[in-house]
């Protein structure tokens, strides 16, 4: 059924339901962030470059700073705050502190989401297909090559 | 703002009548409004749920029909796509990102109508014909009497892409789309070439089609190419693009810049498609292959 949003929608984010009433024109990174309240989601170019506002929309990768809140109703959002099992951290997410694949950290939800797509699609990528994975995402301190290490650990682990 | 998120056809069709306008991944439109290119239309229609626009289906004469609503990422992995039409797949492999990819379509990328365009140039070479649908009725057309300027199409408001034909592959025939880019994700084509090549059975060229991407207002095919060596038909795509080409200067590039590389990149173009043509496999995309944005150290 075709269905008609003015304001009112519902948003499954981490498999919990969200009830939000914004604008439509809104982009699901500011809904995130500002309506349901989950910051680990970041903000960084606005502009569709860096993927910083990676989140995972059915699955698959979305820069959340450019796609409607809206056109995400009925469908599953993961974010950052969705990877964990319970206090344990995620493969990524350990492996990432452990090969000092993180410095200032803002890049880091967003790599994590992106690795996380593709790992589900490949689990055992080559290095040129963690580049290509992550080539949506941008870093300033790290230079790369221990973010790639450890997505390459987590694969070689699973 | 109001959004329908539409499931079938028609009642896409019936909101565009009534004054609506398309949106699938909002990778043209969003980013666009965002940049205070264009406002948000009032009134959107999401059509990126509408199961008949994301299929691909053989044609009865061996083409193939790509519903509009299909990703950059579907053609980038489709084993048919990539080993028969494959400049699609080189240009779709090229779009943005992973993310820009599974969300991003086809029929956006067309109907966005921008002069660098990856999938435009391939689109071309293969005579490729837009399928248009409205409430009224549908029609074809030829990419080239789609496309009237940067931005710009021939398809009136109420209508939408719905799919784009492509006519069956020749034998002996391959094709490839090459860019130039100063870096391998979310980038722009600073220029690209598109070629289809059909070989003798000799392993002359018997006949080329040589389009180019971002050197005019719109995707253009180069004119007068014939048959003859790989070499010299190769040799005669540089010269004659260069000499077509009608570039801009822009903060991506300078005209002289960009006349002399798409001579580059229609020669390379014809070279890989000539291979492809005869049974040669170049993993997608073909810039990989030819070392344009390859990483340091890279051997894949």
């Amino acid at each position: 059924m075709s269905e008609s949003i003015d304001r009112d929608l519902t948003l499954s984010v981490n498999g919990i339901a969200y009830p939000v009433s914004v604008d439509t024109s809104r982009n699901l990174l500011s809904v995130i962030r500002t309506e349901i309240g989950l910051t680990g989601t970041k903000e960084g170019c606005d502009d569709c470059e860096c993927g910083a506002c990676m989140v995972l929309l059915d699955g698959q990768p979305v820069n959340s700073c450019s796609y409607l809140a809206a056109q995400a109703a009925g469908r599953e959002i993961t974010t950052i705050e969705g990877v964990m099992d319970g206090q344990e951290l995620h493969p990524l997410q350990r492996n990432l502190l452990e090969e000092g694949g993180v410095q200032c950290g803002f890049c880091t939800p967003g790599m994590i989401m992106s690795a996380t797509a593709l790992l589900a699609r490949t689990p055992s990528p080559s290095d040129e297909e963690i580049r290509i994975g992550l080539s949506g995402n941008l870093c300033r301190c790290t230079g790369y090559a221990k973010i790639i290490a450890a997505v390459r650990r987590t694969a070689d682990e699973a | 703002m109001s959004l329908l998120i539409a499931t079938t056809l028609d009642d896409a069709l019936a909101a565009l009548a009534a004054g609506a306008r398309p949106i699938a991944g909002g990778t043209d439109l969003v980013v666009g409004a965002r940049h205070g290119k264009a406002p948000l239309p009032a009134s959107l229609v999401a059509i990126d749920r509408i199961e008949s626009l994301r299929t691909i289906d053989r044609s009865a004469d061996g083409g193939l029909v790509i519903g509009a609503g299909v990703s950059h990422h579907t053609i980038e992995t489709d084993a048919t796509i990539g080993a028969e039409w494959s400049a699609l797949a080189d240009a779709s492999a090229l779009v943005g990102s992973p993310a820009t990819r599974h969300v991003g379509t086809l029929g956006g990328n067309v109907m966005n109508g921008s002069p660098a365009m990856d999938t435009g140039a391939p689109l071309v070479v293969f005579g490729a014909e837009a399928e248009l649908a409205s409430a009224a009725g549908s029609r074809r057309v030829d990419m080239a009497t789609l496309w009237v300027g940067p931005g710009r199409t021939s398809a009136a408001a109420d209508e939408l892409c719905v799919a784009i034909h492509l006519p069956a592959r020749a034998l002996r025939s391959g094709s490839a789309y090459l860019r130039l880019e100063y870096r391998r994700a979310m980038e722009i084509a600073v220029v690209g070439a598109a070629a289809a090549v059909t070989l003798t059975a000799d392993g002359a060229v018997g006949s080329v089609r040589v389009a180019l991407t971002a050197i005019a207002a719109t995707i253009v095919e180069v004119t007068g190419l014939t048959g003859g060596s790989v070499a010299d038909v190769a040799a005669a795509a540089q010269a004659a693009a260069a000499d077509q080409a009608t570039p801009i200067s822009d903060l991506r590039a300078s005209d002289r810049y960009r006349r002399h590389c798409i001579g580059v990149m229609a020669r390379r173009a014809v070279e890989a498609a000539a291979r492809r043509a005869a049974g040669e496999t170049i993993a997608i995309p073909v810039n990989r292959a030819v070392g344009i944005g390859m990483a340091a150290g890279a051997t894949s």
